[in-house]
């Protein structure tokens, strides 16, 4: 079975002008959605209210559950505690307008008071024991510890696309590399999706599935190249896209099947994890195709770059 | 003719093997259990404890899967962690006060299995609770020592200015500041002013004086209070997020609360006990200058008279036991350590710990053994421990410290940034304390004024539609290879499968803590895995296109791919490599499980597939191949 034309010869790089333009255009308003709108960062970097709340009957979890969502207080982290009559709730309070006092600070008589309010509903024997304010879950060295490990993947990728490709497929690489990270960041800012570890994870996972998503490519481009007669370098890295094309939408096909499942049927714990992957797979799968190669092509890639690697290996030159 | 080496079927059919066995144990999830034990006084576990506590059990209709002896403890089984709970209250209410009753994770594990080093995936707090530790941070105790060093930096700055001063001593309450008494108006004047210019954290004001004894009133500054407090929260948190990652509990949860408390919970522990051991050890090292030998006449007098002189500390040596005599003032401290590791001193044979000081250390080291050479130096061992108490029959938690001194030896020649510290009991004892001192050492002691079990923070049918949404997905992958590839996508198929099995293997070999995201991530991992198998058929197709003989074009197919899935997957492995080297243990979990995913679908998808496709195709002629 096949879906796709073999030998399809769709001129990918014909559009670079607009293609280019739109990553671009992209690439700037991500950024723009980023800094003005900002990530709506989870309980795990914001850190939030904590409470810790007594029946006088045994009560079940999922029952606080829904009377929190049933009140309007939605993501809040609820767990049993020791037996089956405490319960501790963590929550950012981000649905309650008057929690946060003038000072940033929140409130935490004012939340607490309205958490029970809403437990009270279904349960008039809940009764608060303790609450205060829980810190960010991860440290301030999150960000210096991202950041390390960001440079630690350009520079590493850079290295390694370098030694067994050349220059301009590294940089070509990067660039594409930053671009889709920046996208995926900028649609999670623009639908204003919860952003906490989970999603974290899964944006950082999309760096891996989109430099693999080029990889390929770049992997055909080098072989076509090493084996065409007269290489025009146009002509070449359109053949390379339309030669793959067919594996890069069956892969992310592939891969989109196992994350939409997650998304439409997993419930609320991987839903984050899920849009994310699948917002990461579309941009990785559309920047594959039209971004990296016309970065490629304006890098000037030529077959001269790629073929010296093999005449000054004396090893292979004394063979047959 | 099969162009697949023999061995390489060993290899295959080997490591399918290792796969199954050691992912076996996942098959048997430990069940929540409740653990009663005997106190002192009640009669001790037998068959009319256990007959009392069935009796409960089914008085109450609750659900018991097993009630059994086991040794000196009695177990009761229950199928979740809910019934669990409402079956400890049955059992706590009916056994009375005599007995302790705790919750447990009960293995399932057959015996054999655990035999060969084969254990289940611990579950993250996500999918199985675990225990919760709320801690209060001493900041007292933080400010304390702060003022200590500003009273000893105070005296060397008198003592370089040349001013007379009769004593520097701390205010007896923490917080209240350092009173510092001089010999004259004169030399009061100065001395603030010197203090007020070494140090702008400090307020200095004359206080009221009496004879010849002049006031000089040293207080910290409140903005930097409130500082050392914060630290000492930030630094505590630091530490015990180092220790935790050190002992190898992974995924835990460990944040601020409030103002001076903090939350930790570790994840597949049930019994609180053996974690406390873990996160409440404080030990740490001063170095400080001795007075005299260990047990010479002046230490002994001051032990038999309890005469100690004013700037001294009296301890004992640790295994001679002899009194020892230690100035008061403190050189270096573990705060000040940047890596610590034990081992065996090649002279004595004696455990000893190799340190290594931060610049700040090292140059108040250097200072110290430059000026002292020919002297000795004492190396204070502090811990404490926290020991539980029945006070008015309720617990109450006293902290007890022990401060002895470990090495008190001659300075033979001036060091700084790194040496050697021997005097340790026992190797486990330096390795012990070369993972504390590394982890770094805490700002101000903790006590652990909560302490219990903590729930699964998803709900039981969040955690049911997450998992049956990964066998759906994984599901419909498989159909959908089986059917865009046929036979190959078969193969594809098994080699996921057994990459899943691998997969779970190695994460339960390393002990990998399972967690929601990271059940996504291995559904991610495998989705991702059967890109390889697509570069394969995608090749093999455009070989047979391209004219090729249906063996050639498999030979071709998987030899023109391997590069392309190499590079893939190396690129792949830097960026997973990353997420490894975060130091949260959420993503590095996650990250781990990327990695761990890469290495073994590199193998199934390009190893495993070639045998099967080689048994399958190697001895027969063909005209087609299904793909």
């Amino acid at each position: 079975m096949e879906i796709f034309n073999h030998d399809s010869n769709i001129h990918f790089l014909g559009m670079r002008k607009y293609t280019i333009a739109i990553a671009i255009f992209l690439m700037v308003a991500s950024v723009g959605l980023i800094a003005f709108k900002g990530l709506n960062y989870g309980l795990d970097f914001t850190g939030g209210v904590s409470m810790v709340v007594d029946y006088d009957q045994s009560v079940e979890i999922s029952g606080v559950r829904d009377a929190l969502d049933k009140g309007g207080i939605h993501n809040a982290m609820v767990q049993s505690l020791g037996g089956t009559r405490e319960v501790s709730i963590r929550l950012q309070p981000k649905d309650d307008p008057g929690a946060v006092d003038a000072a940033g600070k929140f409130n935490l008589d004012r939340i607490a008071t309205d958490v029970i309010k809403v437990l009270h509903v279904s349960r008039p024997d809940a009764r608060l024991k303790s609450r205060d304010y829980v810190s960010a879950q991860v440290g301030q060295e999150l960000r210096s510890d991202g950041t390390v490990a960001a440079v630690f993947v350009i520079l590493g990728i850079m290295a390694y696309l370098w030694v067994r490709f050349e220059r301009r497929f590294a940089i070509a690489a990067v660039i594409t590399e930053v671009h889709d990270t920046l996208v995926t960041l900028g649609i999670l800012a623009l639908v204003q999706r919860e952003f906490d570890m989970t999603v974290l994870a899964s944006v950082l996972a999309v760096i891996g599935y989109s430099i693999n998503d080029k990889v390929v490519v770049f992997d055909r481009i080098r072989e076509l190249f090493r084996l065409a007669r007269k290489a025009e370098p146009e002509e070449i890295l359109n053949r390379s896209i339309n030669n793959t094309l067919s594996r890069t939408i069956i892969t992310s096909l592939f891969t989109g099947i196992t994350m939409g499942a997650l998304y439409f049927f997993g419930g609320t714990a991987v839903h984050g994890f899920a849009i994310t992957m699948l917002i990461g797979i579309v941009v990785g799968t559309l920047s594959s195709i039209f971004v990296a190669s016309p970065i490629l092509l304006w890098l000037g890639v030529s077959k001269k770059d790629l073929m010296p690697v093999t005449r000054d290996n004396p090893e292979l030159a004394r063979r047959p | 003719m099969s162009d697949f080496p023999r061995w390489k079927y060993a290899l295959v059919a080997l490591v399918m093997l290792f796969g199954v066995i050691y992912a076996l144990p996942n098959a048997f999830p430990p069940v929540p259990a409740v653990q009663v034990t005997a106190n002192r006084d009640a009669p001790p576990i037998d068959q009319s404890v256990q007959q009392k506590v069935t009796a409960a059990l089914t008085a109450k209709n609750i659900a018991v899967t097993r009630v059994f002896v086991e040794g000196d403890h009695l177990l009761a089984t229950f199928v979740n962690s809910d019934v669990q709970k409402s079956g400890a209250d049955a059992i706590k209410a009916a056994l009375g006060d005599g007995y302790t009753v705790a919750f447990k994770l009960q293995s399932n594990v057959p015996g054999w299995l655990g035999a060969i080093g084969a254990r289940a995936m611990p579950l993250g707090l996500d999918l199985q609770g675990g225990v919760h530790f709320l801690m209060q941070v001493d900041q007292k105790d933080a400010i304390e020592k702060q003022e200590n060093s500003y009273a000893d930096d105070i005296r060397a700055l008198l003592r370089d200015k040349n001013i007379r001063y009769e004593s520097v001593t701390r205010n007896a309450a923490g917080g209240q500041g350092i009173a510092v008494i001089l010999r004259s108006a004169d030399d009061r004047s100065t001395a603030s002013d010197a203090i007020a210019n070494e140090y702008t954290d400090l307020l200095v004001s004359s206080g009221a004086s009496t004879g010849d004894r002049y006031v000089l009133n040293v207080t910290v500054k409140p903005e930097k209070l409130r500082e050392l407090s914060r630290s000492a929260i930030t630094q505590n948190l630091g530490t015990l997020r180092n220790r935790i990652n050190a002992l190898g509990v992974s995924e835990p949860l460990i944040q601020q609360q409030g103002d001076s408390r903090i939350v930790v919970e570790l994840a597949g522990v049930q019994d609180p006990t053996e974690a406390k051991k873990l996160i409440g050890a404080v030990a740490t090292l001063q170095y400080r200058p001795g007075i005299g030998q260990p047990g010479d006449p002046r230490a002994a007098e001051a032990a038999r008279t309890g005469n100690i002189p004013p700037d001294a500390n009296l301890y004992y040596m640790r295994g001679s036991n002899l009194p020892v005599l230690v100035s008061k003032q403190i050189i270096v401290t573990g705060n000040q350590l940047v890596d610590a590791s034990s081992g065996i001193d090649q002279q004595s044979g004696t455990p000893k710990v190799d340190v290594t000081l931060n610049a700040a250390g090292a140059k108040k080291m250097g200072d110290f053994t430059n000026a002292n050479v020919g002297k000795p130096m004492a190396v204070l061992y502090v811990e404490q421990v926290y020991e539980t108490k029945v006070i008015d029959g309720k617990e109450v938690r006293v902290p007890k410290v022990t401060e002895t001194v470990i090495n008190d030896a001659t300075i033979q020649s001036p060091f700084s940034r790194q040496f050697q510290t021997t005097g340790l009991g026992s190797p486990k004892e330096a390795s012990d304390l070369a993972l504390l001192l590394k982890g770094g050492a805490l700002a101000a002691p903790m006590d652990i004024v909560e302490e219990g079990v903590i729930g699964a923070s998803l709900g039981q049918d969040n955690i049911d539609k997450g998992f049956k949404a990964v066998l759906l997905g994984l599901a419909l992958v498989l159909l959908a290879a089986a059917i865009y590839y046929k036979l190959f996508g078969l193969v594809a198929d098994i080699a996921l499968f057994f990459n899943l099995v691998i997969l779970v293997a190695v994460m339960s070999l390393i002990g990998v803590t399972l967690t929601m995201p990271g059940v996504a991530g291995i559904v991610l991992t495998l989705g991702m895995a059967i890109d390889a198998n697509v570069l394969i058929c995608e090749r093999v197709r455009e070989e047979l296109r391209n004219g090729s003989s249906p063996h050639a074009a498999i030979r071709a197919g998987y030899e023109k791919a391997w590069s392309t899935i190499l590079d893939a997957n190396v690129t792949h492995l830097i960026a997973a490599l990353a997420l490894t080297t975060m130091g949260t243990g959420a993503i590095k979990g996650f990250g781990v499980t990327l990695m761990i995913g890469i290495l073994t679908s590199l193998f199934t998808s390009v190893t495993l597939t070639h045998a099967f496709t080689a048994a399958i195709h190697g001895h027969r002629k063909l005209k087609t191949l299904s793909v």
